[in-house]
């Protein structure tokens, strides 16, 4: 590699603010793709054998009756493993649950997230401290962090002892993780206290993009917090907004560990959400068509739920 | 009453109003009270880890330990084999760092500074793996470590990290090298160096910010994760510590102080990095929110 590169080369790309590729002579074009390739191929092979072939393999097989035993056959059964699911209580009790997270977790994150960030931005001593601190549960392990809540809201633990206890909120102890809702409830508040930090984060980040002169400007002109917020602040951080929320979604649904480790689905598959109940129909049923076809549904409706999700952003920040 | 105001004044007045210590001061009460909220729960795992199992869940709870004792660190680092699954998860969390670095930095290269048939396409497919949830792959992904041999071994949980870190390490060093001005690499360019030369001598070491923020998400994830280690690993001296941990749990399901002790062991580490290297974590989120 040995090409040099011409001087207005480099100014046409400066001047025009392109890509900061190195541009060479079509003589030297061919070379140079080879030399591209070769930086790629072991990257993307890998990439392409562990994630893209399980994507398409992931399909196929919700198409199959599919048996992992050596020697026997997968049978093709069309659009069984599909039907099974549509006429499957716990799926749809699993995918109520899932919503029901989503739910729970989403708005808090947001309005939390958003509440921190906003009290965090300014220059104030102590802000470094309190963003670490926020942003604590963030790095700590989902397994960790969920033995921890499984401990506090046992039937003897602090949560129960601080309601009864202390504030006299409740006349006995709860048995939260042995029931639906109040499994839900105990799962949620994990979600939450675990993803503020991160939501904080990203708005932090975004606030930064606010024009101060437009919100003094506005404060001149004798607009109120409220409507600084709505006119100039929001706007602003619109596009982070819409970042987080899709991605507060997609994760809800992707609940797993904390759930697998709180109640595990019980009691009862009561509090079953779908990617624990996946989990249990490849690895424990060893119904791996099964499996999988749950997991074709649920991207397939998680993405299509990011879509909307994004096409609604657009055309409020349109209206904002 | 102050309160009050304080905001009215802050209101009518020009943008120069100082903020009166009122409002700073219920400021303050609000973020204190929420992260004491983010914080209690550790100290109390903290504190529970030092008590021994008859005063784990008594009534009303104990917040400082008496008697203190360090028996659950000495039983779950000795008796239960931590120090295996800690190394274990050491070797997994560096490979699986390293290897990632190097691969997702050389196709970042290859995007970010040539212009060859198909970039556009083959880097929508990589952003692919940013869009689906490591979760959705897991028995197809099953399937293939059984069929390529790779179950029940450290190998199998390195191959699979790092497949799965290769889209967002690649999406966040391309940025990164997009912004290195193009002139520095022509000049070594005119000086006879290859590709392989200015990729490893000059960008790389230019990115050592971006490469930081790849190796401590790399790393934290690969140390954190436990649903692949749940489905492949078999034997116990293959464990994994967050797969250890839950175990644990499993089988002792009231031994909290133990569980616990074994969780700060685990956890201290990727809070001291977390102290240690903050600014590349805000970088890390920012990049992908910003550009994402």
């Amino acid at each position: 590699m040995t090409a040099t590169l011409e001087p207005t080369d480099l100014q046409r790309n400066a001047a025009a603010g392109g890509p900061t590729r190195l541009r060479r002579t079509p003589s030297r074009r061919s070379r140079n793709n080879m030399t591209a390739y070769l930086f790629l191929a072991p990257g993307f092979a890998l990439f392409l054998a562990l994630i893209i072939y399980p994507m398409i393999k992931a399909f196929q097989m919700s198409f199959y009756d599919w048996n992992d035993v050596a020697g026997a056959t997968s049978k093709f059964t069309g659009f069984t493993n599909y039907r099974t699911a549509f006429h499957d209580p716990v799926f749809w009790r699993a995918l109520i649950n899932s919503g029901v997270y989503m739910l729970f977790t989403v708005p808090p994150q947001i309005v939390l997230g958003l509440g921190v960030a906003t009290l965090l931005n300014n220059k104030a001593p102590g802000r470094t401290l309190f963003r670490v601190l926020f942003y604590l549960p963030v790095v700590t392990s989902w397994v960790v962090v969920s033995l921890l809540f499984r401990y506090l809201f046992a039937d003897s633990g602090l949560v129960n002892w601080a309601l009864h206890d202390v504030a006299h909120a409740t006349n006995h102890n709860i048995s939260w993780l042995s029931g639906r809702w109040t499994g839900l409830t105990a799962i949620s508040a994990l979600g939450i206290w675990k993803g503020v930090g991160w939501s904080m984060m990203i708005f932090l980040a975004a606030l930064q993009g606010v024009p101060k002169e437009l919100l003094e400007s506005a404060e001149v002109d004798g607009a109120g917090r409220w409507q600084r917020f709505r006119a100039v602040t929001l706007p602003a951080i619109w596009p982070a907004a819409a970042f987080v929320t899709v991605m507060l979604v997609i994760g809800g649904f992707n609940v797993f560990i904390s759930v697998a480790l709180m109640t595990n689905g019980g009691p009862a598959d009561s509090t079953q959400v779908l990617l624990t109940y996946m989990y249990e129909q490849a690895f424990t049923n060893l119904n791996f068509g099964y499996g999988a076809s749950i997991a074709v549904l649920l991207t397939v409706g998680v993405f299509l739920l990011s879509a909307v999700q994004l096409r609604v952003f657009r055309t409020d920040a349109e209206e904002l | 009453m102050t309160l009050v105001t304080a905001r009215a004044r802050s209101g009518r007045r020009g943008p120069t109003t100082r903020r009166r210590p009122s409002r700073s001061g219920l400021r303050y009460l609000v973020l204190t009270v929420g992260s004491a909220i983010m914080v209690a729960p550790f100290l109390y795992m903290l504190s529970t880890s030092l008590k021994s199992q008859t005063y784990v869940l008594t009534i009303p709870p104990q917040f400082i330990p008496h008697p203190a004792t360090t028996a659950n660190y000495t039983e779950a680092w000795t008796t239960n084999d931590l120090s295996r699954y800690f190394v274990n998860s050491l070797v997994v969390a560096v490979l699986t760092t390293a290897l990632s670095l190097l691969l997702s930095s050389m196709m970042a290269y290859a995007f970010a500074r040539f212009a060859f048939p198909g970039r556009e396409l083959l880097f929508k497919v990589l952003l692919l793996g940013l869009m689906i949830p490591a979760m959705m792959l897991i028995i197809p992904q099953f399937i293939l470590a059984k069929y390529l041999g790779l179950i029940d071994s450290m190998a199998g949980l390195v191959v699979f990290y790092v497949g799965a870190s290769l889209s967002l390490n690649t999406f966040l060093l391309r940025g990164f090298f997009q912004a290195i001005p193009v002139e520095l690499e022509q000049a070594m360019q005119i000086d006879g160096a290859g590709a392989w030369s200015r990729y490893w001598r000059l960008v790389l070491p230019l990115a050592k910010p971006a490469l930081a923020t790849a190796t401590i998400f790399t790393f934290l994830g690969s140390w954190d994760e436990f649903a692949w280690a749940l489905t492949i690993i078999n034997t116990p001296s293959n464990r994994t510590l967050p797969l250890a941990i839950a175990l644990f749990q499993g089988q002792n399901s009231t031994l909290w102080g133990l569980v616990f002790a074994a969780s700060i062991i685990a956890i201290v580490p990727v809070i001291v990095v977390f102290l240690l290297f903050q600014r590349y974590f805000v970088q890390g989120l920012t990049s992908g929110a910003v550009k994402g």
